[in-house]
């Protein structure tokens, strides 16, 4: 194999280390945001985000297409304002992947923030504590465990986007050919062995992330549990 | 003179309304009644947790509420101590006690908290965490964290229903000689114990369903 063949690798790293971060940083700020706040329409909010988790990918690339297509509404802007072509690009992968999960960053945060306990964040204040250290000092370390969860789950789901990509990226070898993508297209011109390679690759970073993420969550869950026993 | 703190609050609840009115000076003041008789909202009112309905909050010469104004919880310079003292479970006692405590105070601030910890006996637990420590050691702690930020006014909720009797007994004590030290400040101590009303209030008020139904003083 080529020194080239590796590109799907960098690539998936590259879209999937960019969409984890929007959506790492996007999910928590909507969950904090919304976590203890009732309000009329809140469950209407939360089931446009999770709705991704919920369509069948080629949905969501189509909806990303009418939205970042060359005649899209925000493409066409996109397109006359700075010059960015969205479509067919590896900044379409990352927008098809945020898309897919940030829905997984949002859900693992709010669950993680609603478990904070209030009264800490109460007695934080009364101590004179902003809003802001309020939240680095008490919930963001508190909710971390969860939050972790999240950020392992989005990448691992960044990683293995197809379906959103496929439409709204496309398969250009060595621009948006990530890992998923090269099976596919090796498998359909009848390269079996280059899209066992990449089976292998991406089974072994699914894993051990997840692997992982137990581990990690099993150790803390002990000293957590500990913490909260009086 | 003019009391320390003046509270006039309504505030409409689920099953009944909280009406009540007192003063007071440098002293302990209990509020005693049965459980859900509108207590413990009534000390979030005054830390700024929650908000009344009407009437007006003076602490000081600070409107702390009132006239349409609602100074936020972390200007209101008011200590507070948690029913199950809410320390906080990620960092160790020592951050804890200092949380409140400005970075730029924190030089100046060192005599103060040594004192604290002198008085509340709790030196050895500096470097514990909050899961590390016994209910009465935790107890002290949060009495630590309150007293750390130099409050205008101590609210404490049930401070001692988390203890065992003998251990009770003690931080009564403790209490006592503690609002002595610090006995510039009002304290406000919330209790459904006679007995530790009697023993800790210079005077108490009871309420029920929100309302004062007698004063005693002592």
């Amino acid at each position: 194999m080529g020194s080239g063949d590796y590109t799907p690798l960098f690539l998936s790293l590259k879209v999937a280390a960019i969409s984890t971060t929007i959506v790492f940083i996007a999910g928590i700020f909507f969950a904090h945001l919304l976590a203890k706040r009732q309000f009329f329409g809140k469950s209407v909010i939360e089931s446009i985000f999770l709705l991704p988790l919920v369509l069948p990918p080629t949905v969501v690339g189509f909806g990303l297409l009418l939205l970042f297509g060359k005649n899209g509404w925000l493409g066409k802007w996109l397109l006359e304002w700075f010059d960015v072509q969205i479509v067919f690009s590896w900044i379409g992968a990352v927008i098809a992947s945020v898309v897919v999960s940030f829905p997984l960053m949002y859900q693992s945060s709010a669950a993680a923030f609603e478990h904070v306990d209030i009264r800490l964040e109460n007695a934080a204040r009364t101590m004179g504590a902003s809003n802001w250290r309020v939240f680095w000092t008490i919930a963001f370390p508190l909710a971390w465990p969860g939050l972790l969860a999240g950020l392992v789950l989005s990448f691992a789901r960044g990683l293995g986007e197809f379906g959103a990509t496929l439409m709204l990226a496309g398969y250009i070898p060595g621009k948006t050919d990530t890992i998923p993508m090269a099976i596919y297209f090796a498998v359909e011109s009848g390269h079996m062995e280059k899209a066992a390679f990449w089976v292998v690759i991406i089974v072994a970073l699914g894993f051990s992330a997840i692997t992982w993420l137990n581990w990690w969550s099993k150790r803390n869950m002990r000293r957590f549990a500990n913490e909260k026993g009086r | 003179m003019r009391a320390v703190l003046d509270v006039q609050i309504q505030k409409e609840l689920p099953h009944f309304d909280i009406d009540v009115e007192f003063k007071a000076n440098k002293e302990i003041v209990v509020l005693f009644g049965p459980s859900g008789s509108g207590k413990t909202t009534i000390l979030n009112c005054l830390a700024g947790l929650e908000q009344p309905d009407g009437g007006h909050i003076r602490l000081g010469n600070n409107l702390l509420f009132g006239e349409g104004y609602s100074m936020p919880p972390q200007k209101r310079k008011i200590g507070y101590l948690f029913q199950d003292y809410a320390l906080f479970p990620h960092v160790s006692v020592e951050k804890n006690i200092w949380y409140g405590v400005p970075k730029k105070d924190r030089p100046k601030k060192e005599p103060i908290i040594q004192q604290l910890l002198d008085v509340l006996g709790i030196h050895h637990l500096v470097k514990k965490y909050p899961h590390q420590i016994s209910g009465g050691e935790k107890q002290r702690v949060a009495l630590a964290r309150a007293l750390a930020t130099e409050p205008s006014l101590l609210l404490l909720d049930e401070p001692l229903s988390a203890l065992d009797e003998e251990t009770r007994w003690q931080c009564q004590d403790e209490l006592l000689r503690l609002h002595q030290l610090w006995n510039s400040v009002p304290f406000l101590i919330v209790t459904h114990d006679r007995n530790e009303a009697e023993k800790l209030g210079d005077r108490i008020l009871h309420l029920d369903k929100g309302k004062s139904i007698k004063e005693q003083n002592r």
